[in-house]
């Protein structure tokens, strides 16, 4: 797979990074209990969840997280490095089912990754960008806003 | 105001774990959300890359420490506190978000030592009442002794 390589002075302020779509499965929450080891089961026991006032499954804030990390690490290629990072989980998200062993019952996509650039500066020698970033669902309504600080490699050399 | 016993939790620190960094267990990680950069999955990939090998992705470890795969048992002392105030009636936790600090690469076959402290308890007054927001800050260190990353995580504590 090709990587992209990002240099800092091809970062405007105020651009924004490119999208990654996802699309949240009761598949992927089971996936990431597993892979997390997060077995809190609000997160694929339908009556738990009715029971936590929260209606049905939801999304792990730290998946979440994860694809945060992701839209980062795509955008930045394998010369950049992600030195901060933060978000908060405002919102819940929901999950879709599944119709079939890998299908979802829906062909679409549930969340957004955002991000855009608010900061460029230079300090110890380190070429920095700052962005805020955010999950959102399909309604455009933002559930997980965060920050992110990274360095990237400069023509400067 | 929030139970006296909350706050005799600030400043611990719990036993340090031992975390293996596996290659099955970046993969499986990187599966679960969906990520399919090579750096994570692919050995060719990773020898090729600056990093000469496959590497954890950032967050890797995500917050706190799970506990031997149960649910939300994390460290003793998390376990402790979770009890204690489960026992004034706090039975409600929110995982409200995540900071970290990433200083060095992990590489798969890694050995990282992790040491958790409940770095602060402090109370918020909400509308549905009392709310303890806990900080747990999780240093990880490699096995040269590097600090490698730093994470704080913080909880919400409530009644309802």
């Amino acid at each position: 797979m090709a990587r992209n390589l990002l240099y800092w002075e091809d970062v405007e302020v105020g651009s924004e990074l490119p999208a990654l779509a996802k699309t949240a499965t009761t598949l992927m929450l089971v996936k990431w209990a597993a892979a997390s080891a997060d077995f809190n089961p609000l997160h694929f026991d339908l009556p738990f969840a009715e029971s936590q006032g929260i209606g049905r499954p939801i999304v792990h804030g730290q998946l979440k997280r994860a694809w945060l990390v992701q839209l980062l690490t795509d955008w930045i290629g394998e010369e950049g490095w992600l030195k901060k990072f933060s978000c908060q989980f405002r919102g819940m998200d929901y999950p879709i089912n599944m119709k079939s062993i890998s299908e979802p019952a829906e062909d679409k996509v549930t969340h957004w990754c955002k991000g855009k650039v608010v900061n460029k500066s230079v300090e110890n020698g380190e070429y920095l960008v700052e962005c805020e970033i955010w999950v959102e669902d399909e309604t455009g309504k933002p559930t997980t806003p965060g920050t992110a600080t990274v360095v990237l490699p400069s023509r400067a050399g | 105001m929030i139970p006296e016993v909350a706050m005799k939790f600030q400043g611990k620190v719990a036993t340090p774990m031992i975390l293996e960094v596996e290659k099955g267990a970046i993969k499986k990680y990187a599966d679960a959300v969906g990520d399919e950069n090579g750096l994570f999955w692919d050995e060719e990939y990773g020898r090729n890359s600056r990093y000469g090998s496959i590497v954890a992705p950032p967050g890797f470890f995500g917050w706190p420490l799970k506990w031997k795969g149960t649910f939300v048992l994390m460290t003793e002392l998390r376990n402790e506190f979770m009890k204690a105030l489960a026992a004034e009636g706090y039975i409600r936790f929110l995982d409200a978000g995540i900071e970290y600090e990433f200083i060095s690469p992990i590489r798969a076959g890694d050995t990282l030592t992790a040491s958790l402290e409940i770095e602060s308890v402090t109370g918020q007054e909400t509308k549905a009442g009392t709310r303890i927001v806990c900080v747990n800050k999780t240093s990880y260190y490699n096995q040269f002794g590097a600090l490698v990353a730093i994470a704080r995580q913080t909880s919400f504590l409530s009644r309802t």
